[in-house]
């Protein structure tokens, strides 16, 4: 840095600008600040409010473009309000939207005008969980056949990698089938089934897969990917429901690409 | 600073043919219109991304970026860098900014004379800042990291405003120039914001483009803009991106690609995205001014900024 540039002596008056120009982005409430204006001292109430509502409707647009079904499954109007009170209360906090929005479950569940529709919030987990997979890091799946190398005898032991786009989600309701039914374009019929639903998600190529898990399937998941040895996820598995089939669970994990590596254990 | 700049310059095996760009017009690559653009024969111009889009480990937006730079240059356009603020850039999000420029080698690399994130809070707008010698050392500061992070200059674009700071003591142009004197940075010069910006704040579009560095412009943009009123009830733009380029700007264009030659230029459209034919059509548009100045004698005449 050239020794003759002025340097900022001022600190405070420095970060004044951004401080002052933030506090009311997010609060339709407050006034414009003092530090701008218009040209020639005019007014600068409708020219902050261009960049309050920039703020606030770009990062509902995010909100929508990573909730598609719980959009559709709401109406733009409530989705809208609805993402407008957690955008105020829980603002991004990375520069990458893809990132935002791992809150908004939680706060939908908490949402009072909601509270009609239980289910929701476990379509925006899975609608999160999507777009975890959709931006996970690239790896090539374990083969279905894989397990065939190593012995039986050690095969509860055996340890399982999951593939960074694998996430389970367990839900009381049926969202897998409601999630399903939101997702596409087709009109929604009426979905029958209130059978509690958990789901697989995963991406093994370049598009991400939703499968429907068995009984004690999500479980049995959950402590694979843990790095619980297979024998003990079994006995989890089974603890959670006496319908648990494990050949069944492996094969349908490994076909779906839920993981990278098996590995023979101690 | 130097010593960085020369040690992240380690040569490496390109992954990427070079594709110049010079000359080109290109757009902004939306992911709707990958499978049109990769049945496009021949192919032609260049594409503009945005870096946090790409800023994922894996998955689509990769593989789509990947094979669109494997056939076009590609233009790296950063968004939310906070150039503009006073905080200390974030340094897990250049960290990711450089990982990009490595990975795809793009033949442009842009950020904004703006700033998006204050304390903890990421407002996804482009901000605007007072012009003072304070501001000017920050901001150098900034991009002094930035290039010395990557190893290379970047062009700093213009923005576009809706209100001024009374505590300014610099033109824009003065400001923009300062920056330029002491970080070596590059201009990237977005045409519709001048309109934008002269429109809100009562100034000449010429007069600020006759004041504005151009020699150091390393690539153009253009886009749509939106009419809403100010207080007083005046005309107030807003850059929507979200249609075709305004006749007014075409012109302002024409009279810069006069001054400088034809610059790699990009049309933006980022909202209510057309077909690919229509956004196609508009760089088509801005080639055609670039190809009727070609002939002019700064073909060849210039090393401009974007190397």
């Amino acid at each position: 840095m050239p020794p003759d540039e002025p340097q900022s002596g001022d600190l405070s008056r420095r970060f004044d600008y951004a401080a002052a120009f933030t506090a009311g982005l997010l609060d339709p409430d407050r006034a414009p600040p003092d530090a701008v204006s218009g040209p020639n001292g005019k007014a600068a109430a409708k020219r902050y409010a261009v960049y309050r509502n920039n703020v606030t409707v770009s990062l509902i647009d995010a909100l929508a473009a990573s909730f598609p079904a719980t959009l559709r499954i709401t109406g733009a109007d409530f989705f809208r309000a609805m993402a407008r009170f957690h955008i105020r209360e829980t603002p991004p906090t990375s520069p990458l939207l893809f990132e935002y929005g791992r809150d908004f479950p939680d706060f939908i569940e908490r949402y009072e005008y909601a509270q009609s529709m239980p289910w929701l919030a476990d379509v925006a987990r899975m609608e999160r969980a999507w777009l975890d997979a959709y931006h996970a890091a690239d790896a090539e799946p374990l083969a279905s056949g894989a397990l065939a190398s190593i012995p039986p005898e050690r095969l509860a032991d055996a340890v399982f990698v999951p593939h960074p786009a694998t996430r389970a989600i367990r839900s009381r309701y049926p969202v897998v089938t409601i999630f399903a039914a939101n997702r596409s374009d087709g009109p929604v019929g009426r979905i029958e089934t209130t059978d509690p639903e958990d789901a697989l998600v995963t991406r093994p190529g370049l598009e991400v897969f939703v499968r429907h898990l068995p009984p004690g399937g999500a479980v049995f998941l959950d402590r694979l990917m843990t790095g619980e040895p297979l024998g003990a996820a079994t006995a989890a598995a089974l603890a959670d429901s006496t319908e648990f089939d494990l050949s069944a669970n492996i094969a349908g994990l490994l076909q779906a690409g839920a993981f990278t590596a098996a590995l023979q254990g101690e | 600073m130097n010593g960085l700049v020369a040690a992240s310059r380690v040569s490496k095996t390109s992954c990427f043919p070079p594709h110049p760009v010079a000359g080109l017009a290109g757009t902004s690559f939306k992911h709707e219109h990958l499978a049109a653009i990769l049945g496009d024969d021949p192919k032609g111009g260049f594409f503009e991304v945005h870096a946090e889009n790409y800023m994922g480990a894996g998955g689509p937006p990769h593989d789509a970026l990947t094979k669109i730079r494997r056939d076009y240059p590609v233009s790296l356009h950063g968004v939310c860098m906070s150039i503009g603020g006073p905080r200390p850039l974030d340094k897990a999000h250049l960290g990711r900014f450089k990982a990009l420029v490595d990975r795809y080698e793009p033949a442009l690399v842009s950020e904004h004379l703006a700033w998006s994130t204050h304390d903890t809070t990421y407002y996804n707008d482009l901000l605007p800042l007072p012009y003072t010698p304070a501001t000017v050392s920050c901001v150098a500061d900034h991009i002094d990291e930035v290039q010395c992070a990557i190893g290379r200059p970047i062009l700093l674009e213009n923005p576009s405003t809706c209100v001024l700071f009374p505590e300014s003591t610099m033109s824009e142009t003065d400001f923009i120039r300062a920056l330029v004197r002491r970080t070596g940075c590059g201009l990237l010069l977005d045409v519709n914001n001048v309109f934008v910006s002269a429109t809100n704040h009562s100034y000449s579009a010429l007069s600020y483009l006759a004041d504005f560095p151009l020699d150091h412009v390393g690539e153009i943009h253009l886009a749509g803009h939106a009419e809403q009123e100010d207080d007083e009830g005046d005309l107030l733009l807003i850059d929507s991106h979200d249609g075709p380029v305004a006749d007014a700007v075409w012109k302002l264009f024409d009279i810069v690609i006069g001054r400088c030659g034809p610059l790699p230029t990009l049309i933006e459209w980022d909202s209510a995205i057309p077909e690919w034919p229509v956004l196609k059509s508009e760089a088509a548009a801005a080639q055609a001014i670039l190809d009727r100045h070609a002939d002019s004698h700064y073909v060849f005449g210039k090393a401009h900024a974007a190397g």
